[in-house]
């Protein structure tokens, strides 16, 4: 059964095609990797999906209907949250209040955050939960300092805080590893393991192969808006479209 | 000769009275509560000692308006990040909507203002519906735009009095009343305001001008949001614009005047934004100056530009983060 299906979606900017005719689909609690060299569309991609720009043409299904042309806030309100490649906390804040703002929002609400915990208030012991789950050392000032203090590592951990913090059932995780050192990104793997172990169904958009493929299910490889490839990473990356992306053909 | 720098350091109270220890005496207590209370109780003082001064009664009156429509523009600019000039708009359809509740529609004045408040605030946050995706500049030029075009229209279609007004308005029954009316909504807005965004809602107003692109992955209605603080601001401004109308008996084109949306903006920044206080602050300096100046004729305009250049160049923080900062802070001079 499967809980998010693409189908043909396309998007160009101005001339150029950024996205032709994508398709796949993603089964409930998988983690989905989708890989590609720069400008391949990835992020373009996660945008189109999750309503933060308007994809010309295409069908997105989740959960059976078919949310493309939603604002973005509606579709994760449905449940469908993404991290940003950019990182975006809220810089003015520090690192737990970034959380209140999902806690706040409909859907937690509605639901409660994280194992149902601040549904009626008391936010600030739920939000600082989640910052120790995803290692934010509770006893350090860590989770108090301001956003705008911490170093990389800890904004990508936010990212990923913040969407736990919505409840989803779908994360769109762009490039969460990426700007991480090798230790740092080992600690993170343990945490996506959890996070499909409750449930949760991951897209992760990758740089970081070694890494992702230790936990991906399934793989698709984009090249200038196109799919090239989709399977389990041994298919995927012994594809020769794969290796002309990544490495250039061999005729010069 | 060894280097040094100053390095600034929390006093010792200011560290003891946070969160619950407040309570642990009452020194600490009155540490806390000290600047609140003294500015509430110098406000609502004012009326009295000024009782020999009936004209500086009025310009109290004018300067808590003008306090009002400093926190409305503070509130939106620095908390939400919508650079609003709609102060005239705020007043002068506030003004005017009293007008006609009171004038046309016989409604006493302590239902009119009101009423007016609640319908302005409607109409400027209808009117301001189509502009909430823009930001910056953009939206303070919409803002700047519709009271000449409420002027140009009541001119052109000599509606609501033309370019006399509507007169003929209640005033306040007492003199007393009329000063505390104002007094009391400015610190009520004051310190609503300031609670609202203790509050987690004020927590996601933030958050919409910090990043709206998260709060929208958060799954909140950004352009909600946005709404419901235009709404807020333009109740006070628009009741501010409603007394300001009974003040003067009269509703008419200059409650549109451009002063009601510079002013503020120029209060915030000898003030300090994104705490209300320094607003109003600002607001206490700059009014009661302006009718200090008058003595010197046409020549008020050059020393009040000075001064307020002089704010902007050496107190460029704003004067109530600086005297904040000298409240819980020492400074002393440290070996390198």
């Amino acid at each position: 059964m499967s809980i998010l299906s693409v189908e043909n979606i396309s998007k160009t900017f101005g001339g150029l095609m950024a996205l032709m005719s994508v398709s796949f689909s993603v089964k409930q609690g998988e983690i989905y990797g989708i890989i590609g060299p720069n400008g391949s569309g990835k992020t373009t991609l996660i945008n189109c999906i999750t309503g933060f720009i308007k994809p010309e043409a295409g069908k997105v299904y989740f959960r059976g209907s078919n949310i493309r042309g939603w604002p973005a806030h509606k579709i994760a309100r449905a449940g469908i949250a993404r991290t940003f490649q950019v990182m975006r906390p809220y810089y003015s804040l520090p690192a737990y209040k970034n959380l209140i703002i999902p806690l706040w929002s409909p859907r937690a609400r509605a639901i409660g955050g994280w194992r149902g915990g601040g549904k009626h208030g008391d936010r600030d012991t739920v939000a600082v939960d989640i910052l120790e789950e995803i290692g934010f050392e509770r006893d350090s000032r860590v989770p108090y300092k301001m956003a705008s203090t911490l170093p990389t590592g800890y904004l990508k951990r936010l990212e990923l805080a913040r969407c736990i913090a919505l409840r989803p059932e779908i994360i769109f995780c762009d490039e969460v590893f990426s700007g991480l050192s090798a230790s740092e990104v080992a600690g993170m793997l343990p945490l996506i393991e959890k996070l499909k172990m409750e449930g949760i169904t991951l897209i992760m958009v990758e740089h970081r192969l070694k890494e992702l493929f230790k936990v991906a299910d399934r793989v698709m490889a984009l090249q200038f808006g196109e799919k090239i490839a989709e399977g389990h990473y041994k298919e995927v990356i012994a594809d020769p479209r794969v290796k002309e992306a990544y490495l250039g053909s061999e005729e010069v | 000769m060894e280097a040094r720098r100053k390095e600034r350091i929390d006093r010792g109270i200011k560290v003891r009275s946070e969160g619950i220890y407040v309570v642990s005496s009452l020194k600490e207590m009155l540490y806390v509560a000290g600047p609140r209370v003294f500015l509430m109780a110098g406000l609502l003082l004012l009326p009295l000692v000024l009782e020999m001064a009936p004209y500086w009664k009025r310009v109290v009156n004018i300067m808590c308006v003008y306090g009002l429509l400093a926190i409305s523009f503070d509130f939106l600019a620095n908390i939400v990040g919508l650079v609003c000039l709609g102060g005239a708009m705020f007043i002068g359809v506030g003004g005017y909507m009293t007008a006609i509740f009171n004038v046309y529609l016989h409604c006493p004045v302590y239902l009119a203002i009101p009423l007016a408040g609640l319908s302005g605030a409607s109409i400027c946050t209808i009117l301001l519906l189509p502009c909430l995706s823009l930001r910056g500049v953009y939206f303070a030029i919409v803002t700047l735009m519709y009271p000449l075009l409420f002027t140009r229209i009541i001119e052109a279609l000599n509606i609501l009095g033309g370019t006399n007004g509507i007169t003929g308005l209640d005033s306040f029954p007492n003199q007393y009343l009329e000063n505390y009316v104002i007094i009391i909504l400015l610190l009520v807005f004051l310190f609503g305001l300031r609670r609202l965004m203790d509050e987690d809602i004020g927590l996601v107003l933030r958050g919409v001008k910090d990043n709206d692109q998260s709060v929208r992955a958060s799954g909140i209605n950004v352009t909600h949001l946005k709404a419901l603080a235009v709404f807020i601001a333009s109740f006070i401004g628009c009741l501010g614009g409603a007394y300001l109308a009974h003040l003067y008996m009269w509703a008419g084109l200059s409650l549109f005047a451009l002063d009601f949306s510079i002013i503020p903006i120029a209060a915030v920044t000898i003030g300090g934004g994104g705490s209300m206080l320094g607003a109003v602050i600002g607001t206490f300096i700059l009014v009661p100056l302006s009718e200090f100046l008058r003595f010197f004729g046409t020549f008020r305009i050059v020393i009040y530009c000075l001064i307020l250049t002089g704010f902007i160049v050496f107190k460029s923080e704003g004067l109530l983060p600086y005297f904040a900062r000298k409240y819980d802070q020492f400074e002393r001079w440290a070996k390198i």
